[in-house]
């Protein structure tokens, strides 16, 4: 599904960084794969360039059979099949709840309103507010305005979700219902690709967990392998901070 | 917002003592004025400012013949008066007065020609209600053109284009940093004589310049709408484009459907008060020869030598103009609240 090779990435602003070391990795189809690491280490980095929201500088990103980092691919099309959730939302304060759902539907794949209005209050039905569909995002608590992210993302039927750190800006009451939502799609066999601080989450739902540490993956396997035996020592340093 | 609350509460007493400081600070200033004015001798003839907006007359009607008036017919669209005129035997000519006429000669009156043979009253606008439409129409079309001309420049000086950026750079650049005035001149005393004489040597009439007006207007306003616009863009979170680019949308498309609109809202305020500079800026068109109204106020006061109340008129005109935009935009501001 995606399959990354050689990964490199710089950052020149602020300073000079050499965020991503060489990182590859393959998510196979209906895989739910979760990267931790401690701030800093380029999870997020690597998430955002699997939909190219960062252009790595070299290496190859193959998703659906197209490398992304060919300049000539047509990454709008690509994109449509990937989605993804942010940490701060970023849903559209202008937009209602359900228009936020069926705009990119109708503008980018053509769909008629009807299509897309049915499909979106069924999307809401299954992350849990229907009820909500005609008000404003900023009406919502965080909790729900996340809900309704993740229903936006699979309103274009993607075939890879990515979630960026979805439940790091949620009050903690909040957070159970977001991964609850994960759980389902994890268990309905979606391909995720999920950044995270929540171990819970990860060794609960995640089929492989990834860690990385300083633009690199330091080591990777299944929760359990990684949870009880892990065999680098900054895995297990990073792992005793946080549990 | 001010900072209420952040230091102690204020008594009730404190709030009307200081309303009523303003109250009597505002006479005390009028009042100062019209001493000022009734010392040297103002004669006050606010009846005469009227006639400017809307002026009623009576012109004469002369005969255009000799000899004797026969018949005078009350007809819908005017009066006819027939004559036997000496310098055509054997026949009757006619002359129809226009409707607002009062023949004051009857049948068998003798007529020279050049007598006064009827009134006709009349009235037409004044020469500062045209000067205010002359305002509010250059107004206009330079507000809608800066709008088009800011929106477009703004698009560019936030383009990955070097070509589009840097002549967006250098057109805003130019034209803020000379003054309104200077471009006024340019435009009609160098585009226009060029333009003029380009378009004499083809044959064709050339341009009024009433346009030559608008296009400084709107050349030079386009220059701040620009940048109000780039603020307006740039203050719209990365995160909305993002969202929107990794649904699949365009640049375009993120740009018209989720940025143009969060940033409208907020570029309303600041936009409503480059436009009402705008009204005020064409007060300068007066110089290249558009009767707006300054230069309306000018003339009147020219003529009636009633120079206080035509400009305090004049002023308080464009205030109307001005507070009549403000409360527009307030209202698009109040519609478009999300």
């Amino acid at each position: 599904m995606i399959h990354a090779k050689h990964v490199h990435k710089y950052f020149w602003i602020p300073h000079q960084l050499h965020a991503l070391k060489d990182v590859s990795l393959e998510v196979a189809k209906g895989e739910a794969l979760v990267i931790i690491g401690p701030s800093g280490s380029g999870k997020s980095t690597f998430l955002r360039c699997m939909n190219r929201l960062e252009y790595a500088d070299a290496g190859e990103i193959w998703v659906n059979g197209t490398n992304i980092l060919d300049v000539d691919c047509d990454i709008n099309k690509l994109r449509a099949e990937v989605g993804m959730v942010f940490q701060s939302f970023n849903l559209f304060p202008h937009l209602t709840v359900l228009q936020n759902l069926t705009l990119a539907p109708e503008t980018v794949l053509g769909r008629s309103s009807k299509q897309a209005n049915e499909k979106a209050m069924s999307l809401l039905e299954k992350v849990g507010i229907a009820e909500k569909c005609e008000v404003y995002p900023d009406q919502l608590s965080g909790g729900q305005q996340q809900r309704v992210a993740i229903a936006r993302a699979l309103a274009m039927d993607p075939q890879v979700m990515l979630f960026d750190e979805p439940t790091s800006a949620l009050d903690p009451e909040m957070v159970g219902e977001v991964l609850d939502v994960m759980r389902t799609l994890a268990r309905e066999g979606m391909t995720m690709v999920v950044v995270t601080h929540e171990m819970g989450f990860a060794r609960e739902v995640a089929d492989r967990l990834v860690f990385m540490d300083q633009g690199a993956i330091v080591e990777q396997g299944t929760p359990e392998e990684i949870f009880q035996n892990a065999q680098n020592d900054r895995t297990k340093l990073f792992l005793s901070q946080i549990l | 917002m001010s900072y209420f609350g952040l230091d102690r509460p204020r008594s009730p007493l404190y709030y009307t003592a200081w309303k009523i400081t303003f109250v009597v600070g505002l006479l005390l200033t009028c009042g100062l004025f019209y001493y000022a004015a009734a010392s040297v001798h103002y004669d006050w003839r606010w009846y005469r400012v009227p006639q400017y907006f809307w002026y009623s007359g009576q012109e004469d009607i002369r005969s255009d013949f000799s000899g004797t008036v026969k018949e005078v017919q009350h007809t819908p669209s005017g009066t006819v008066i027939r004559f036997a005129a000496e310098d055509h035997p054997g026949e009757l000519v006619s002359m129809t007065l226009g409707a607002g006429s009062e023949a004051l000669v009857q049948p068998e009156t003798d007529v020279y020609m050049g007598d006064i043979i009827a009134k006709r009253s009349f009235s037409k606008p004044g020469i500062l209600l045209e000067g205010l439409w002359v305002t509010v129409v250059v107004s206009s079309f330079a507000i809608v053109a800066g709008i088009g001309i800011g929106l477009v420049t703004g698009l560019c000086r936030l383009s990955n284009n070097p070509a589009l950026r840097w002549g967006a750079i250098t057109y805003i650049e130019i034209i803020r940093g000379s003054p309104l005035l200077v471009q006024i001149f340019l435009w009609y005393f160098v585009v226009g004589f060029v333009v003029d004489a380009l378009l004499g040597q083809v044959g064709l009439p050339g341009i009024a310049p009433l346009w030559y007006g608008v296009a400084a207007l709107a050349i030079f306003t386009g220059a701040y709408v620009a940048e109000i616009v780039r603020a307006g863009i740039q203050s719209v979170h990365r995160g909305q484009m993002e969202a929107a680019r990794s649904l699949g949308m365009t640049h375009s498309q993120a740009m018209r459907k989720i940025i143009l609109p969060q940033a409208f809202r907020r570029i309303l305020p600041p936009l409503a008060g480059q436009f009402i500079s705008l009204i005020k800026d064409s007060s300068l068109l007066g110089v290249m020869a558009v009767r707006e109204l300054t230069k309306a106020t000018r003339e009147a006061v020219t003529s009636s030598l009633q120079s206080l109340e035509l400009w305090f008129t004049c002023a308080l005109l464009y205030l109307v103009l001005t507070f009549m935009l403000s409360l527009f935009v307030q209202y698009l501001e109040r519609r478009a609240v999300r």
